[in-house]
């Protein structure tokens, strides 16, 4: 008999499971679900936007006048430019723009188009600036500079003569991106540029552009239909998921087609699930260890040697980050023009100590090394406390937010520190210069490369970083970062550790995605999904 | 009797302000000397001297500390909380945004928590020693004693992985994104507002998985409590007079004992919903809920101090509002306390 208290129950549970059992759609054919942590975004304007999620997006959105070629990075190819040429003294480059590009608008793309662009980065001055005005551009100068010589050429001019390959890779980056000029005048507010609109909006010829950013929940990308690359999905979603569980689960019931930020374990468990396929790449990221040429044991040439060798890089990187990072002991990340694959450390204690008592330190000393709080940079300073501990020196761990301890290592006030370091444009001087070159180190110096933020300054790397750039032959130019990155082992306060690698697990229906090395763009345009 | 009652309700009322402008005063000077540097989320790691400097000008932190304050508390004063450079919209736009995604679960948890709470912890009281009552507890000690992201993640293993009774993670699915216009920024209000009755469905399936999380939480507590406060009404002498006089075990209880208690729970659950009220970041992560405890949290990480000062005004705001709210309803309902 059904009793009246039964049925009420039955009447009360109903509404909660009539949700049950019906099958949570997947997500629709012409859509790209993507799930990845995307809270590092400030912005989405390529002027200003230098996060790594934020040159996703903008890396699909936008064309820029050259690009690495995708297949084989070391060459340069056309984008938005046909053809270009370099004048005899090496100082004026010639754009010359292919006809037929069209904005998201219907607009042509025309070389005042692209005058425009580089010119409102140099104007705007954000982060990224000074990867167009290093070659001698400033807001006063940079209309005559940098000029639109007619409807499809462009002409821009540098100060000093440097190796065009490496001026040709800076306008390939993320903030020489080629906006339209019209539509971002037209949202010019209080002479901003545009700057507030383009935050969340683009105005481009890449493949999308930008339908929406709602800042800790999503970016979607609609397809461009007047843009020259045909986008087969008809939209791409960013749905922000920090948690990497939250990701996998999601993955795992078709809610999201493609995961970015999966764990090491997580990764293992996709490798051998047949409804998955994974895409890796070598990404820019190297992680190092510093020593702060302040502090006086650290100062000492053999201590920096004793601690590059008692650290055990291939146990680091088997036990801790199998999947996620290799062992990478020089500055140039592999892949890239000048890098080189020598491995000149490996843990060795009786040598490590040899050089501790050489250096008169041979009962060691206290150490104070900073690290961000999130994995794996936990676990690797740790197994670093356990190696250092076997030559003596007492490492004192102190964790923290990322963005405090880089306050703390651009104030100088660190010891030691664990950090991480990814180019900024594909070009072997973004590295070299970072980690070679401190010409001033007093505490106003403009440039707070990582070895002024080390105080250490080592006149000859110095001078070879800064000549490097200046040699028009590719030969010898890789040549000479080969041998910079040779010295820069024995010499510098860095322990290079490992290089990243960066994994996207998508499910086996998705066709046509691959993650793209070292920060080159990661593009959904022939994704498709059967 | 009743104009004592009056003086206390307007010298709570007064204290409000003075909290308020305390709790600005105190995270303002914490946003200041924190060991983050603000302009880096801003320019990030790399940007030269010179941008860095333009960046410390535009955000006015070459001033002196009580100028900056000052500044602060003026275009408060006129509802201006500034702008937030993570979201890159104003900190009223984004608490207009993430507080009623907050709201939302925090008020469908409470319901939840004190719809299932209090029963049981009556029923616990009443059965006091029985198998009931050791159920009951250990059903509560579970959800007071899990971690939080440990029970989100079970249950969307369970329930969304598992079963397939519940849709995942966010707000919504992602086909009805921007169907409904934004008018409360509650999306079950929305999508009723616009008739839209799918998105509705769709908005209160995505809403029930976080909120029974939230509420077992709560619904722990509450069950705690609401046994405790029973167990000392049963006890009463009234109630064993009540008894003495015959009426039924249900009236007893519920019309003597719970009547009684009625007063202290409504504390109770004023508070525990203004503490869901604060953003329930765990969950909010885990559920990928673009709710103000994720929005403070990122916040607070990056620095950002506009967003910051905002959001915890917002969560001091509706901390004391409920205090209040509990404090005038105490008094009120109950004549004992002046």
């Amino acid at each position: 008999m059904i009793t009246r208290r039964a049925l009420m129950t039955v009447a009360t549970a109903t509404p909660f499971f009539s949700f049950a059992g019906q099958g949570w759609a997947d997500t629709p054919k012409d859509t790209v679900v993507v799930g990845k942590a995307i809270d590092d975004i400030i912005s989405l304007d390529p002027a200003e936007a230098f996060e790594f999620s934020g040159g996703e997006v903008n890396g699909n959105c936008y064309e820029r006048l050259v690009v690495p070629n995708p297949e084989k990075p070391s060459e340069i190819v056309g984008e938005i430019a046909q053809s270009w040429t370099v004048s005899p003294d090496g100082l004026v480059f010639t754009f010359t723009i292919k006809p037929g590009l069209k904005f998201a608008s219907g607009a042509p793309v025309t070389a005042e188009d692209a005058a425009f662009s580089l010119q409102r980065t140099i104007k705007l001055n954000k982060s990224p600036a000074f990867i167009i005005n290093q070659f001698g551009a400033n807001k006063d100068n940079v209309e005559k500079m940098i000029v639109a010589t007619g409807p499809n050429t462009l002409t821009f001019t540098i100060a000093e003569k440097v190796a065009p390959t490496f001026v040709l890779y800076c306008l390939s980056a993320n903030c020489g991106s080629i906006v339209e000029k019209a539509v971002v005048m037209k949202n010019d507010v209080a002479g901003d540029l545009g700057n507030a609109w383009m935050k969340t909006n683009s105005a481009g010829s890449g493949p999308f552009s930008v339908r929406s950013w709602k800042a800790s929940e999503s970016v979607i990308l609609d397809a461009n239909p007047n843009s020259t690359i045909k986008a087969k999905p008809r939209r791409v979603f960013y749905k922000h998921i920090i948690d990497p569980s939250a990701q996998q689960l999601q993955l795992q019931q078709g809610d999201i087609d493609i995961a970015r930020d999966l764990l090491p374990d997580q990764l293992k468990a996709a490798q051998a699930n047949p409804a998955f396929a994974l895409s890796s790449a070598p990404q820019s990221y190297i992680m190092y260890l510093c020593l702060n040429q302040n502090v006086p044991n650290l100062a000492k040439p053999q201590v920096r040697q004793a601690i590059k060798w008692a650290i055990d890089y291939d146990g680091i990187q088997q036990n801790i980050v199998p999947t996620t990072y290799d062992v990478q002991q020089s500055f140039v990340p592999k892949g890239m023009m000048g890098a080189i694959s020598d491995r000149p450390f490996k843990k060795d204690i009786a040598k490590a100590k040899a050089l501790m008592a050489e250096a008169g330190l041979a009962n060691g000393f206290e150490l104070v090394i900073d690290h961000y709080n999130g994995q794996p940079g936990g676990d690797i300073a740790q197994a670093i406390q356990a190696n250092l501990g076997e030559i003596g020196i007492k490492v004192t761990l102190q964790a923290g937010e990322q963005r405090q301890v880089i306050t703390r290592y651009r104030a100088r006030t660190h010891q030691s520190a664990i950090l991480s370091w990814g180019i900024d444009y594909f070009d072997p001087n973004t590295n070299a210069e970072t980690f070679c070159v401190n010409v001033d180190n007093s505490d106003t110096a403009r440039n707070k490369t990582l070895a002024w933020r080390n105080s250490w300054q080592d006149v000859d790397l110095s001078n070879r970083a800064i000549a490097a750039v200046k040699e028009s032959d590719a030969k010898v130019r890789e040549e000479m970062y080969a041998s910079m990155q040779r010295d820069h082992h024995q010499r510098s306060p860095f322990a290079l550790l490992l290089q990243a690698t960066g994994w996207a697990v998508m499910r086996k229906n998705l066709k046509g995605f691959t993650l793209a090395p070292l920060g080159l763009r990661t593009t959904f345009d022939q994704v498709t999904k059967a | 009797m009743a104009t004592s009652r009056l003086k206390a309700l307007a010298a709570t009322t007064a204290s409000v302000p003075i909290t308020l402008f305390g709790l600005v005063l105190v995270t303002f000077l914490i946003g200041r000397v924190m060991p983050i540097d603000p302009v880096l989320a801003i320019v990030g790691d790399r940007a030269p001297a010179d941008v860095v400097a333009a960046a410390r000008l535009e955000l006015g932190l070459d001033r002196p500390l009580y100028v900056q304050f000052w500044i602060y508390l003026t275009k408060l004063a006129v509802g201006d909380l500034g702008r937030s450079v993570m979201t890159s919209h104003t900190v009223g736009e984004d608490i207009r945004r993430f507080f009623p995604a907050t709201m939302e679960l925090a008020t469908v948890a409470i319901f939840l928590a004190a719809g299932i709470g209090i029963p049981l912890g009556v029923l616990a009281a009443v059965k006091q020693g029985t198998r009931i009552d050791h159920t009951i507890r250990v059903v509560c000690l579970a959800g007071h004693s899990l971690p939080i992201f440990v029970l989100s993640l079970l249950s969307l293993l369970v329930f969304y992985a598992t079963l397939g009774w519940a849709p995942g993670p966010g707000r919504q699915n992602l086909m009805f994104d921007d169907m409904v216009p934004v008018v409360t920024n509650f999306l079950t209000v929305d999508a009723l507002l616009a008739g839209e009755w799918e998105v509705f469905r769709d908005a209160v399936a995505h809403l029930l998985q976080p909120a029974g999380v939230l509420a077992y939480f709560a619904m722990a507590f509450i069950a705690r409590m609401t046994r405790a406060f029973m167990l000392d009404a049963l006890a009463g002498e009234y109630v064993i007079t009540a008894r003495a006089k015959g009426l039924s075990p249900m009236r007893v209880i519920w019309r003597h004992a719970f009547g009684n208690i009625s007063v202290r729970l409504v504390t109770i659950i004023a508070l525990t919903y203004a503490g869901l009220l604060e953003g329930a970041v765990v969950t909010e992560t885990v559920f990928s809920w673009p709710g103000l405890g994720q929005y403070l949290t990122i916040s607070l990480l990056n620095a950002d101090m506009n967003a910051v000062l905002g959001a915890t005004l917002v969560v001091g705001v509706t901390y004391l509002g409920f205090n209040l709210l509990a404090d005038v309803l105490y008094r009120l309902l109950d004549p004992r306390v002046s």
